[in-house]
């Protein structure tokens, strides 16, 4: 067991040494650059596999534990440690995987090894440059990412911050990660800091979960305030403690105070996990490179925080049994995760570019993690959590891929199209084959196309854990949230890679390098079959076969039992019905689609709702983002500052002019000066006068001093 | 006898004449002659007054004949200075006028 405490802080180690020597040294090297990253993330997954193992060999309770003190607070220390359990585990085993297959991934979508734009640029997205082959015929390709290095560095950090937030046996190193994240995300986000628009969507993930991310800090605050300690097997998995809290009162709307931590936790979750109202960033995260899409929506950010909401379900949940109703804290998230998934996903079936569409299925897929633990399915939203991180990461590499082949097209063809739009492509299958069958198996995956996709079994669980709960409203809103799913995903497919091609681009798009269909498969192989390792019991017919491993293996985190109540047909019937009725409905509308969306006859002024995301940006800019340029610019800028401060300054700058224009004019001027110059003038007007008996003639001043004798004289003897 | 004004007057007659000759003489030389005539009405007032002084109480407190030496002393020293001055001053100026010589004039 030494062996493994050793190993999990380790673990984190390998991203962040290699993001600190690309950093460092090698920035400016392409190949040393991404063989660091790939071998620190090829040793992590290493590492996560051995751990992975230990954990699965290994029965009841957390594997191990280790901590250490590290800053002191008075009497107290605050603690980081790692942790090991069966939650940790099997998170980690889908970082790993998709970690590892990003970076490998990404060596291919910057273009390693093709030769450098002329007009490329740091801080812009390549351009393309020209090569001349043997015919003499000049060629517009893909040209390599001007930053490679500092690519690669970055997504290690991100990586490095995952693992030390799913190792942390502590809220506070998993703050601590969560923090890291936030920095990432921003970074990459804003990696072609170039274009303003992705200066703008960095800017805004990083202050919308910045959001989030205050409400938690208030949250673990008041737990250590209250326990004393952050760590998962003192409080979290402490049943005493959270009974304990579950009792006490808190002075916020009558919630216990196990309730309100965990409201203030779930906002950080709202903000990271990108639900309503915190979910606009996401989309708009789509500005960094496509890897860093997939590293955010599947493999690290959003995860991380089902991720926490999970970690936390004792703390919500303390007091709640199944069958009972929901506390105030459950019904919000349940509320919130549902509400997001059915909106998400109704903004998803009118928008056009193949990331954004994307970006809103993870928002909708986020909503029933949130929704799951809401309702108390804990099992169901890690099992999705993990399927889902599989499927979105091939999905979101997969439209790299596409994106990718359209470029090349674009740049053979100088067509001015954007490679995202869907409406331009079409007929892709052909062209990319590798990426379409893969694709297709993300796509079908997220649509819960029965019985073979790891989607579907996740997604039935939660709608069973639903309408097994009694919880018929979320069962609805959570059904009609999976029929758009698969709507929308096969108007993806439909649109991406099926009929014929619509621009010239498209046809001159070509399948992307091994480098990254190879990961698309690897991962594409964990879509289908990571499914089956939770088959549960009571499925009719293939129940049993396999044993349900992972109910057993995560369900064992919690208190109370993975309940194997009966199956009921209802929500294994409508789960059918939803997934290939809504892949069918997208297959039949969209299967003759010229350039117009068909929808947005059918649906209108609706469509235009939808399109625009529901104003939801619009609507934020009016009431906060509005108020706070007016605030800054006018009230505090112009009023308070120019207006306010400055007009004190110059009013006692002007009241020292005038004071000083008095002083001079009314003293030194006729005071001082005139002293001066009337003495000088006195002397001058004297000695021009005492001048004229100077006249140098003896004989004057002989006859001056007779007369002066004789006054004296007269003097003498008049008186 | 002749009295004792007559020779007060014919003393302050001739210092008179002296004083007048310094003050309107345009020469130099004629001004040092003036002042010579002024120093000896002077000298003839001390012998007026020495004799007077001899008459009323025979034995007088000063010797009369010993100032008058002293004042032809010194009125020998004044004109050979003088003479010396205004022989430079006209080897300087080419004039012994005494109104052209007004270097200190303000």
């Amino acid at each position: 067991m030494m062996m493994t405490g050793t190993l999990l802080w380790l673990l984190p180690l390998f991203p962040l040494i290699a993001f600190v020597l690309i950093l460092l040294f090698t920035y400016k090297k392409h190949a040393l650059s991404h063989t660091i990253a790939i071998i620190g993330a090829g040793l992590a997954w290493l590492v996560s596999m051995v751990v992975f193992y230990q954990a699965v060999t290994h029965s009841g309770g957390p594997l191990m534990t280790s901590a250490l003190n590290w800053l002191p607070t008075g009497e107290t220390f605050l603690r980081i440690g790692v942790q090991l359990d069966a939650l940790s585990a099997v998170t980690l085993f889908f970082v790993a995987w998709t970690i590892l297959m990003i970076f490998i991934y990404s060596v291919g979508y910057h273009n390693f090894g093709a030769k450098r734009g002329v007009d490329d640029q740091p801080g812009l997205p390549p351009h393309g440059a020209l090569i001349k082959d043997k015919n003499g015929h000049k060629h517009h390709v893909p040209s390599v990412e001007p930053m490679y290095g500092r690519f690669f560095a970055l997504i290690s950090l991100f990586a490095a911050a995952m693992y030390l937030l799913v190792v942390s046996n502590n809220l506070l190193t998993l703050y601590v990660g969560w923090e890291i994240m936030g920095l990432c995300s921003y970074l990459l986000i804003g990696f072609w800091y170039g274009k303003p628009s992705a200066r703008a969507a960095a800017v805004k993930a990083f202050l919308t979960t910045r959001v989030g991310d205050v409400f938690m800090l208030l949250g673990l605050a008041a737990l250590y305030t209250l326990s004393g300690t952050l760590e998962y097997q003192a409080t979290l998995a402490n049943p005493l403690m959270m009974a304990q809290l579950a009792a006490t009162t808190s002075p916020v709307f009558g919630l216990s105070w196990a309730g309100l931590i965990g409201l203030l936790l779930f906002i950080g979750v709202v903000g990271k996990s990108a639900q309503f109202p915190l979910h606009i960033w996401l989309p708009d995260a789509m500005e960094g490179p496509t890897p860093v899409s997939a590293m955010i929506h599947a493999a690290t950010m959003v995860s991380a925080g089902v991720y926490l909401a999970i970690r936390f379900f004792p703390l919500v949940s303390a007091g709640w049994e199944p069958g009972m109703a929901l506390n105030p804290t459950m019904t919000v998230m349940a509320a919130i995760g549902a509400g997001t998934a059915l909106f998400a996903a109704t903004i998803a079936v009118a928008q056009n570019d193949i990331k954004r569409v994307l970006a809103y299925s993870t928002i909708s897929q986020l909503g029933y993690m949130i929704a799951a633990i809401g309702i108390g399915a804990y099992t169901a939203a890690v099992f999705h959590l993990v399927t889902h991180a599989f499927f979105k990461a091939l999905l979101f590499l997969g439209s790299g891929s596409v994106i990718h082949g359209m470029e090349h097209g674009v740049l053979h063809t100088g067509e001015h199209i954007d490679p995202q739009d869907m409406w331009q492509m079409g007929g892709l299958r052909r062209k990319m084959p590798a990426t379409f069958w893969t694709f297709l198996a993300g796509g079908l995956a997220l649509s819960g196309f029965p019985l073979i996709t790891a989607g579907f079994w996740s997604k039935d669980e939660i709608l069973t854990g639903a309408f097994g709960g009694g919880q018929l409203v979320i069962f609805g809103v959570l059904a009609l949230a999976a029929l758009l799913t698969a709507f929308y995903t096969m108007r993806q497919i439909t649109l991406t890679f099926l009929g014929q091609p619509r621009t010239r681009a498209a046809e001159h798009a070509h399948e992307s390098k091994p480098v990254m269909t190879i990961p698309l498969i690897i991962l594409s192989i964990f879509a289908i079959g990571a499914g089956w390792a939770g088959i549960p019991e009571a499925f009719p017919g293939l129940g049993g076969l396999i044993p349900n491993w992972f109910g057993g293996f995560v369900g064992g985190m919690v208190h109370f039992e993975h309940h194997a109540e009966t199956h009921s047909l209802v929500p294994l019937l409508t789960s059918l019905a939803v997934s290939l009725g809504g892949l069918l409905l997208g297959w039949l509308v969209y299967r003759r689609a010229g350039t117009v969306d068909p929808l947005e006859r059918a649906l209108g002024p609706v469509h235009t709702l939808l399109k625009n995301k529901y104003w939801v940006d619009e609507i934020y800019a009016v009431l906060f983002i509005r108020p706070a340029r007016w605030l800054a610019d006018v009230l505090v800028s112009d009023w308070i500052d120019r207006r306010g401060l400055d007009g004190i300054l110059h009013g006692i700058a002007r009241a020292g002019l005038w004071l000083g224009r008095l002083v001079r004019q009314g003293f030194d001027v006729p005071v001082v000066n005139g002293a001066g110059d009337g003495l000088a003038n006195g002397t001058r007007s004297m000695g021009a006068l005492l001048r004229r008996i100077q006249t140098g003639r003896v004989q004057d001043y002989m006859l001056l001093a007779l007369l002066l004798a004789i006054v004296a004289g007269v003097l003498v003897i008049v008186l | 006898m002749i009295p004792m004004s007559w020779y007060l007057i014919a003393a302050a007659a001739l210092f008179c004449i002296g004083l007048f000759g310094v003050l309107s003489r345009r020469n130099a030389v004629g001004i040092l002659i003036g002042v010579e005539l002024m120093l000896n009405a002077v000298n003839i007032n001390l012998l007026t007054f020495w004799h007077y002084q001899i008459q009323v109480n025979a034995e007088p407190p000063f010797n009369a004949l010993v100032f008058t030496a002293i004042v032809f002393i010194v009125a020998a020293a004044e004109t050979a200075i003088g003479l010396a001055l205004i022989i430079n001053a006209y080897r300087q100026r080419s004039t012994i006028v005494a109104n052209d010589l007004n270097l200190l004039k303000g």
